[in-house]
């Protein structure tokens, strides 16, 4: 396979206090991939993607970008290199309506700078963004304040806030937890459509089903540790994912 | 003939809050008119009121007015508690107070100084406390003008205990309200239009979540010391203000006062509305004025009504009244 990676995850480690969260795993992101990542509760996933986008310092190892060393900057350096993420729990800024929520990465650097400051009304750039992602755009939903949103329109406009940046590589941690079977489904073409456009998808996720549906290839954690990574037919059939999840030897 | 009632609005507001679809002079008048009141009353009030004392109390309302607008725009808007109002008039008078009396400059260059300068200050030593948060930000906001009066009182410089007398005053009256006055109204409503333009709602951004803003791309250090130093100019401007009515500066610039009646005034107005706290600094000031007749009982009263005014009115006289304009009926023909 031609070695066009996106990401290079290189033996990171984290621990907190005694728990070692994440223990020297490693794996490579190429270009065009779905890669899911699954795990039981508390296996370190979460972390995986805090330590990638910056949020949480790495004890040891390295995360590369390209070329580009990724371990050490900011949060929103990592942003700016179009590597994004979703939020587990939907961080929307309430008191802001949907519009307004999209205002604020169109007003990036990042975007500034791609854009050379000739964006225009932000406010129009927001609402095509928003329709695209499935907000009505001749209702008022866009208009309304975020906090008045259901968790289905919230996960979506986690996923609209990333879609501003103009990424490269998407980070979504559990973006289908919490939804309704209905609102998956309307939920799993958009994830198609983006890789469609070449952006890379990261997918933690708990929806198994829905995930080895879009995923090329799936890793599984489990105690911080990488246990296999495959395509999904085999990682169903593999007995150490058993193992990790149901217990059975 | 039937007729039954209907809210004022209706027609012009759109479902969602806050927007409006005008058609008519009668839309416009409706929207504008709260506004215009305000500024009316803000601009002829000094005509009203009795004798000059009068007078220098809506000049210092005015003081306060604006440092509570600089406190209502971090804590409202940027998510930021400051209690620097001290901070940011001790500096500002110092300045402004120290060009006047060793360089002789006039007040007309040194307030514009004091206010760029001050706010820069200001900014420089409140940017190690940026990344912390809520309390803690609060509490060393608080230090700084404990710290700077005693530096002062210990080193004596700057005149030391005594301060820094005979300085520049304005020459009349009004003078004095005609130019403050309007520059509150400028800086409130330039404020107001500054959080609902993109800057401004980065601001609010990081204030409900400042993680997702990060993972936007968005240096939030940067953009919160920016509205620091908005805030700041803006209570060092307040500062040099009192300063030249005055005609003296001196370690009282630095008093308690001017971090803790901000917040009164803010939560007596309404927080998150910017014009709430100057319709607070103004209801605040006078009272206090008014309350002088009690003598040592003074501050008794002073704190039953603020009591009073906060538990009845928790959300702020403004709020109230504004909803109380939007639910205005008028009997219309069925």
């Amino acid at each position: 396979m031609k070695e066009d990676f996106v990401l290079q995850v290189k033996g990171v480690n984290k621990s907190f206090g005694g728990v070692k969260a994440v223990d020297n795993v490693s794996f490579n992101v190429f270009k065009g991939d779905i890669l899911g990542i699954i795990g039981p509760n508390g296996s370190g996933k979460t972390t995986l993607v805090n330590l990638i986008t910056g949020f949480v310092k790495a004890d040891s190892g390295t995360v590369f970008a390209g070329e580009k060393k990724l371990t050490g900057l900011a949060p929103d350096k990592i942003a700016g290199l179009g590597i994004v993420r979703t939020f587990q729990i939907p961080r929307p800024y309430h008191s802001l309506s949907a519009i307004k929520n999209l205002v604020v990465p169109l007003y990036s650097s990042r975007i500034m700078r791609t854009i050379g400051g000739k964006l225009g009304d932000r406010d129009t750039v927001a609402l095509d963004i928003l329709e695209e992602i499935g907000f009505e755009r001749d209702a008022h939903v866009p208009y309304k304040l975020a906090s008045a949103f259901s968790e289905g329109y919230l996960k979506r406009l986690e996923l609209a806030r990333c879609l501003a940046l103009k990424p490269h590589v998407i980070i979504m941690d559990e973006l289908f937890s919490g939804l309704s079977v209905s609102e998956i489904a309307a939920m799993i073409p958009m994830v198609e459509r983006l890789q469609m456009n070449g952006i890379t998808i990261m997918m933690v996720e708990h929806r198994v089903r829905e995930l080895f549906q879009l995923a090329n290839r799936v890793m599984v954690m489990n105690f911080g540790e990488k246990i296999a990574e495959d395509v999904p037919d085999n990682i169903m059939k593999s007995d150490i994912v058993k193992q990790a999840y149901l217990g059975v030897t | 003939m039937d007729k039954r009632k209907e809210r004022l609005d209706r027609g012009i507001k759109v479902r969602t809050e806050g927007i409006y679809a005008i058609s008519s002079w009668r839309g416009i008048a409706y929207v504008l008119l709260p506004t215009l009141s305000f500024i009316l009353v803000m601009l002829t009030l000094p005509l009203i009121v009795p004798s000059t004392t009068w007078q220098r109390i809506m000049t210092i309302a005015c003081i306060f007015a604006l440092l509570a607008l600089s406190f209502d725009f971090l804590a409202h808007f940027v998510g930021i508690v400051c209690l620097g109002g001290a901070f940011f008039t001790g500096v500002g008078g110092y300045i402004s107070g120290l060009l006047n009396s060793a360089f002789g400059l006039p007040m007309a260059i040194t307030i514009p100084i004091a206010t760029i300068a001050g706010g820069a200050i200001c900014t420089l030593f409140l940017i190690p406390c940026l990344p912390i948060r809520g309390i803690y930000f609060a509490i060393v906001s608080l230090m700084y003008p404990i710290l700077f009066h005693r530096v002062i009182q210990a080193l004596n410089i700057f005149g030391g205990t005594d301060g820094l007398p005979g300085l520049a005053t304005f020459p009349n009256i009004w003078v004095e309200l005609y130019s403050i006055i309007p520059i509150t109204l400028l800086l409130t409503f330039g404020l107001r239009r500054l959080v609902n333009e993109d800057f401004g709602i980065v601001l609010r951004a990081i204030k409900d979540n400042d993680q997702a803003v990060r993972a936007s791309n968005i240096n939030i250090a940067w953009y919160k010391t920016k509205a620091v130093y908005i805030a700041s100019a803006i209570g060092c401007f307040a500062g040099a203000c009192l300063a030249h009515l005055y005609g003296w500066v001196g370690l009282s610039l630095f008093a308690l006062d001017f971090s803790i009646f901000p917040i009164a005034a803010t939560v007596v107005g309404g927080g998150g509305t910017l014009v709430g706290p100057i319709i607070g600094a103004f209801i605040l000031a006078p009272l206090s004025e008014m309350l002088r007749a009690f003598g040592p009982l003074r501050v008794v009263f002073y704190s039953l009504i603020l009591a009073g005014l906060v538990i009845y009115k928790t959300e702020g006289l403004l709020p109230f009244l504004q909803r109380k304009y939007h639910q205005f009926e008028r009997w219309t023909e069925v």
